[in-house]
């Protein structure tokens, strides 16, 4: 049975398991490989895309928990919020190894929808569940605040 | 930057390249170009060398020959070029080098990305070879002109002629590739640097970073492939001896299962298909020589080290002269085997068919990469190619080879293409691990308060012993003593002992290798000598350095920036020469929490020339945090055979809302570039070893720190 929901904003269909995780649809189906595999358990937020705007882990949430809802991943962000917040990653060249920084991204993304002008101690706890092994964070911080400013 | 994802020249292309015997680099050969190459760049380049193409219509790509894994060769790397060839970094495309002998790393012995060598290896090398084809280009338009090559300037990627003459670098390749490239070109000063050292120099690889589009090894598609999990012995070293994959050919989406020398791997359309199908197999283990390794056997085997002789790599002096009146300090330290923990894990894309094996996977040994793909898919090596992805970090586990085998005895099994990606606790459980070490220090303070004497032993395994066994000698590896037999103190007599002991745990090198081992051992114990000295240990360390200037300035700019006060009971200092740079840490501990939460990290650096500052502090920065992780939390133990821990849960990195303020500060200097990836993170340890003793007067001597 097809599970179908729309991708960002286009309409697609999962033939398969209903238990595969989100992200494996994604990049193993969809071709979709912004959202990356990091822990597999919801410990360490590379995964992190949207489910009807809110930020998941989608490697530990089924597909059939998208069913009929809308998935966003980077690459389809409102183009204002993606913009200012690749722009603001841009001016302070946050990213090192880079693989982390997608799903960081996407939490700051659901962070900025939630609090225009967050705090830094705002900023730290929204995107503690990011884990960056290159030690960005400081970056990942003024750029957040950066990006608050742009969409302000 | 244009392109969206790592271009790749391939190993044919290179047929023609060759290095000296010496390592020296040869620019001088032209390249026939595969038509691949051609397309990819949009038009066949006029100019090809092994690191500069350049085409009619003055698109100029510049070829990097070491990974990307976050240390910013990708733009470091092209920028030494680019200086030499008078060209700003928006006006070129980078491209990852292929396996040439013309791309090995003087300083390792093989194309090899690690030991923080990149730049200080290639500072030379890569402004010889911008300068080298900056002066043909001036040449052909000198004789085009028919005019003075000295009244030529090569700029921004034209030369002019003071008649107001120009041409684009595109124009003059064909002519310019004809002329023999001079073999010592002179060299910018760098007074006149336009690329290198400036403050707003971008990395060329966050675009695409931000965009998601940059290609790691997890993101490698090959037209018609699986993707395989591969189910591996849970103690290292052991292999299948039967398996039963009834189950698991039961689950939809299956495509196949095939064994390999160390594994069995389901290969399925996507990774939860082949992990479900993985954890359906029934396979009997030979647990072979380490199924009954514990940690505390470990631990004992090292200790009865210490009353070995081992070798002695370092003397000064006399090691027992007498001192009069002198006051004994003893210490011993400990630190546990360590994870690299990278964020992407372990993986790698292999295609072995009609005799060829293409691998495309996060790789830092590339040579070595060819060599076992080659023995793994029964090819020649000249029949295999390696094509290097960004790594989703490497800390030094990507240039080991176990994946790229792995892939390649899996695709060759399976008769298709396939990408092979270890879940994360595959590896954690299947690291090679930073060697547990234990070290002995023992001084002899004399009349005047410093250290007469100091007796350094440190007991471990050798990563070099396994990896690269030809390169270890009568007990001598040169990988152990970093962090040792360059210790800046002027002790008049001194003795430094290796003592290498093999337990069976797999070993590998982690990021900064044994300086973040000695370093611990050295500072902590330099700390506890200022104190039984009755000395403020800035004070203690500063009396020894006057023969390292570039040490002692580092301290002190550390100690004054942090606001260090002895009296405040709540700093740590701790200073080191590590890869060519010389560095200092101050630790301030929160004076409102608890003993171990650190407030702020200052971290001073001498790397000589910042060929891109923004990136030195950034690296420093990453280091700083990836040590306190480790000198906070990171603890590997086993038992019976199998490694205890298994992902970021039990094995964590330091979170957003967890980590100090880090402030990094570099002294200008014009000494050649100092490495820089893996320096920031020795001083870590000791430091907030020593700033917890200042604070509570408990020594911490054993890591990781448990409050």
């Amino acid at each position: 049975m097809a599970i179908s929901f729309t991708l960002n904003g286009k309409a697609v269909n999962f033939e398969g398991d209903p238990e595969t995780p989100i992200l494996w649809v994604l990049r193993d189906h969809l071709d979709v490989t912004s959202p990356k595999y990091g822990c597999g358990a919801g410990l360490c937020g590379a995964c992190t895309v949207h489910l009807e705007g809110a930020a998941i882990r989608s490697c530990s949430i089924p597909i059939s928990a998208a069913a009929g809802k809308a998935v966003t991943s980077l690459e389809g962000l409102a183009e204002k919020m993606g913009k200012a917040i690749q722009d603001a990653w841009i001016e302070f060249d946050v990213p090192q190894c880079g693989y982390c920084q997608t799903g960081q991204m996407m939490s700051a993304a659901d962070l900025l929808a939630k609090k225009k002008q967050p705090s830094s101690d705002e900023i730290k706890n929204a995107m503690s569940g990011n884990i960056c092994r290159c030690g960005t964070y400081s970056r990942i911080e003024k750029a957040v605040k950066r990006a608050a400013d742009k969409l302000a | 930057m244009k392109n969206h994802s790592l271009k790749n020249q391939s190993r044919r292309q290179f047929i023609q390249q060759t290095a000296t015997a010496a390592g020296a680099f040869v620019v001088g050969m032209y390249l026939p170009l595969s038509s691949e190459a051609a397309t990819s760049a949009g038009q066949q380049p006029a100019l090809a060398n092994a690191w500069i193409r350049i085409t009619p219509s003055n698109q100029i790509t510049l070829i990097c020959a070491r990974s990307e894994m976050g240390q910013d060769v990708y733009t470091s790397m092209p920028a030494l070029l680019a200086e030499e060839l008078n060209l700003p970094l928006s006006m070129i495309q980078v491209e990852i080098a292929g396996v040439a002998p013309v791309y090995i790393n003087a300083l390792l012995g093989g194309q090899i990305t690690g030991g923080s060598t990149s730049v200080r290896e290639a500072f030379d090398k890569l402004r010889t070879a911008g300068a080298a084809t900056r002066s043909v280009l001036v040449e052909a338009a000198a004789q085009r002109w028919n005019v003075a090559a000295s009244d030529c300037k090569a700029m921004n990627g034209k030369v002019t002629h003071s008649s107001g003459k120009s041409a684009t670098y595109g124009e003059l390749a064909a002519d310019a590739a004809k002329l023999p490239l001079p073999e010592k070109p002179a060299l910018k000063s760098p007074a006149n640097f336009m690329v290198i050292g400036k403050e707003s120099m971008r990395r060329l690889d966050t675009p695409i970073k931000v965009a998601g589009k940059a290609v790691y090894g997890i993101d490698v598609k090959i037209p018609g492939m699986a993707i395989a999990s591969l189910a591996q012995c849970p103690v290292i070293g052991g292999t299948p001896t039967s398996y039963d994959a009834s189950a698991a050919l039961k689950v939809s989406g299956v495509i196949k299962v095939v064994q390999i020398s160390d594994g069995v791997a389901v290969l399925a359309k996507d990774f939860y298909t082949a992990r479900k199908g993985r954890d359906a197999l029934q396979i009997t283990w030979n647990e072979g020589a380490n199924a009954t390794l514990s940690n505390a056997v470990v631990r004992k085997s090292l200790e009865e080290g210490l009353s070995k002789k081992g070798a002695v790599i370092k003397t000064v002096g006399d090691i027992n002269a007498t001192v009069a009146n002198g006051k004994t300090v003893s210490a011993q330290y400990f630190l546990p085997y360590l994870a690299h923990s990278t964020m992407e894990p372990v993986n790698c894309s292999a295609d072995v068919s009609n005799g060829k094996c293409r691998i495309i996977g996060p790789i830092q040994f590339q040579q070595g990469g060819e060599a076992v793909a080659a023995a793994a898919a029964g090819v020649k090596p000249e029949d295999v190619t390696i094509e290097t992805t960004f790594l989703g970090g490497g800390f030094g586990r990507k240039l080991e080879l176990d994946f790229i085998r792995q892939a390649a005895e899996i695709s060759k099994a399976a008769g298709m293409p396939v990408k092979m990606l270890w879940t994360k606790e595959d590896d954690i459980t299947h690291d090679f691990y930073r060697p547990m070490s234990i070290h002995k220090v023992e001084g002899v303070l004399g009349a005047n308060g410093q250290l007469e004497t100091m007796k350094a032993k440190m007991v471990s395994q050798s990563v070099t012993a396994r990896a690269f066994p030809g390169f270890v000698k009568d007990g001598f590896d040169p990988f152990m003593v970093e962090g040792s037999n360059n210790v800046t103190y002027e002790i008049p007599n001194m003795e430094i002992t290796n003592v290498i002991t093999d337990t069976g745990v797999r070993v590998g090198y982690w990021r900064s290798v044994s300086n973040a081992l000695n370093a611990f051992a050295i500072e902590s114990f330099v700390d506890e000598a200022a104190k039984a000295a009755g000395k403020d240990p800035v004070a203690f360390r500063l009396a020894s350095l006057d023969k390292h200037p570039r040490a002692k300035a580092a301290l002190e700019l550390a100690v004054k920036k942090s606001g260090y006060s002895a009296s405040s009971k709540r700093f740590g200092v701790a200073q080191m020469e590590c890869y060519d740079t010389y560095s200092a840490c101050v630790i301030e501990l929160d004076p409102t929490a608890s003993s171990t939460k650190v407030k702020k990290v200052t971290f001073v650096s001498d790397c000589g020339i910042a060929v891109h500052p923004d990136q030195a502090r950034a690296q420093l920065t990453g280091g700083v945090i990836y040590g306190l992780s480790a000198a906070l939390a990171n603890e590997i133990t086993i038992e019976n055979g199998r490694i205890q821990q298994n992902n970021f849960n039990n094995y964590p990195s330091l979170r957003q809302n967890q980590v100090p303020i880090v402030e990094v500060h570099l002294i200008p200097s014009q000494e050649k570039p100092g490495g820089l990836g893996e320096v920031g993170v020795p001083l870590v340890a000791p430091a907030l070893a020593n700033a917890i003793a200042a604070a509570t007067g408990k020594r911490i001597r054993e890591l990781p720190i448990k409050a």
